[in-house]
């Protein structure tokens, strides 16, 4: 009782002298879950602005993953903040506005977890989320994300190949595309209950860009756990497409024989194709994409020229040889 | 049910009251005393937008911040200032009118800081780029087009203009009620997936237009 007493006390102190007092004292996060649960008490206070930058605040032995593998994918260009990274988010299961989820994932809780592996393939089955974590495996991989709406971030994600993942269920011959599907529950993503889209979101990729060697499933942000509002506990992550063929809060892999219905195609087929490559020769219907606006700059900073396949061409442009990119947007 | 009912009467009186005080304003209250502290809080939101510009802290993409707060805030003094004839009908408080230029004259203002937030910010005066974006990217075209119709409404709010074009003053101002559904149709064609702010706005716009309409029938009936 006393030291529950000093804990809420010692960090009401701190929140004080930041002006934020408020913020703690309407929190509903149980006493001991403030000093007790790391991760919760990082995202409360990144929440309440108390820190700007994890990775500058934290020591590198508070991360989960100080130390990670280095990959030859990752890009040398300036990482994006962390606020910037968790404060700008489109996830619509936690609101439409960009900051929502920051602010209405706060409670999600993404354990236990676990994944559907279904379709064609020889091994399929229920997964927890722990069987696929191999801290051996683990990279991490900065990667500039481009958004459909025309900015770009570069993020440092921490994760693992999508194709190591989907050989281990054994795709048969019939797998021609992976189907991805998030949460579907109301209850834990309040944005469900409006049916802005339709739910639960899905997106999908042709089997030979599954397999290539730049998709990862992401599980982490800043040599840490990913927060909630960037898809906890496990995303994907495909560069070269728009941002939000990378789907998040993932609990179900389907091998299909059949292009599978994508959430934004099907919201405005027009608009969003299947595939959805980065490519600033096909604008948007309704806005150009040859530039982008990219994000930690000055708001007097000129926007940057996109890149065709968000500048990797040299990975995936084989994947689409021969095909007609306008059409096939 | 008993205090529900007495909190509604004494929120009547409180409002009549206040209404009949509001009412008796002298021209001078109204020119000294009402219209430089409208001014100034139309102004405040100026101000609010330009210290978080400088202190950065407008978010993470603060010319988005800048592109949505401007055009809401035009499209929204649009909308104040149809509200002035069915309020002062409604309250009777016939001074109103005297704010209906100010708040036109900010949804213009607003409304041309959001168009060089697009120019200067977004596009970086690309020029060959915003010529081509205005007819091809049927938003902006809207977008701008509404901005157009802004411009002679603007240049013609003086009392002296009102004056010298008399009849064709009210026919050129009734432009005013067809900008407004240019802007919500500019809104609509940004978005993505949520619509629900613009369905807000249009609400908004049709219920002062049906009052005056009905205000219209009323009047042609008693004639």
């Amino acid at each position: 009782m006393l030291s529950e007493f000093f804990c809420i006390e010692c960090v009401g102190v701190c929140m004080k002298k930041t002006g934020f007092e408020d913020a703690i004292l309407s929190s509903e996060i149980t006493p001991k879950s403030v000093y007790m649960d790391r991760r919760k008490f990082m995202q409360q206070t990144v929440a309440t602005g108390l820190l700007l930058s994890v990775d500058s605040m934290l020591p590198a032995w508070a991360k989960k993953w100080p130390e990670l593998k280095h990959s030859p994918y990752s890009i040398a260009d300036t990482v994006n903040s962390f606020e910037d990274i968790t404060t700008y988010n489109n996830f619509y299961e936690f609101g439409t506005g960009k900051k929502d989820p920051h602010k209405q994932a706060t409670k999600f809780n993404p354990k236990p977890w676990s994944i559907a592996v279904e379709g064609e393939c020889d091994k399929p089955g229920v997964f927890d989320l722990e069987d696929f974590i191999n801290p051996a495996t683990l990279e991490e991989r900065i990667y500039r994300l481009r958004c459909v709406e025309g900015w770009s971030m570069v993020i440092p994600w921490v994760g693992f190949s999508l194709a190591d993942m989907l050989k281990k269920f054994e795709p048969n011959s019939k797998a021609k595309y992976v189907e991805f599907t998030t949460l579907l529950d109301k209850s834990r993503m309040p944005g469900q209950q409006r049916r802005v889209l339709r739910w639960p979101y899905t997106e999908g990729l042709r089997i030979d860009e599954a397999m290539n060697a730049l998709p990862i499933m992401a599980i982490g942000l800043y040599g840490d756990v990913l927060p909630n509002q960037n898809g906890a506990p496990i995303r994907l992550v495909v560069p070269w497409k728009y941002g939000f063929k990378s789907i998040k809060s993932i609990v179900k892999i389907r091998f299909t024989e059949k292009q599978p219905v994508t959430t934004w195609n099907q919201t405005a087929p027009k608009e969003y194709g299947f595939y959805s490559n980065v490519n600033p020769t096909v604008d948007h219907p309704r806005w150009s994409q040859k530039k982008e606006r990219v994000i930690g700059l000055p708001f007097w900073s000129p926007k940057r020229e996109t890149e065709m396949f968000n500048g990797y061409s040299e990975q995936v442009a084989h994947l689409y040889k021969g095909m007609d990119l306008k059409k096939n947007f | 049910m008993a205090i529900v009912n007495r909190l509604l009467i004494c929120t009547k009186v409180w409002i009549l009251r206040k209404t009949f005080k509001l009412k008796n304003f002298s021209d001078k209250q109204v020119s000294y005393l009402v219209r430089p502290i409208l001014f100034l809080l139309c102004l405040l939101l100026f101000a609010m937008l330009v210290i978080g510009a400088l202190n950065d802290s407008l978010g993470v993409n603060p010319v988005e911040t800048l592109t949505h707060e401007t055009g809401q805030w035009a499209l929204r003094f649009l909308l104040f200032a149809l509200c002035v004839t069915p309020l002062r009908r409604i309250t009777k408080i016939n001074w109103l009118i005297k704010l209906r230029r100010m708040l036109g004259l900010y949804a213009f203002f607003y409304a041309a800081l959001h168009f060089m937030t697009y120019i200067w910010l977004d596009q970086f005066f690309d020029w060959i780029e915003i010529l081509s974006d205005i007819p091809k990217r049927p938003f902006i075209t809207v977008g701008f087009a509404s901005f157009l119709l802004l411009i002679p409404l603007a240049l013609t709010s003086t009392k002296k203009m009102q004056r010298r074009l008399k009849k064709k003053w009210v026919t050129l101002h009734k432009l005013v009620y067809v900008i407004p559904m240019l802007v919500v149709l500019h809104f609509i064609w940004s978005l993505k997936a949520d619509y629900l702010e613009p369905m807000i706005y249009t609400t908004v716009f049709l219920a002062l237009m049906l009052m005056r309409f009905f205000h219209d029938k009323k009047k042609a009936s008693k004639t």
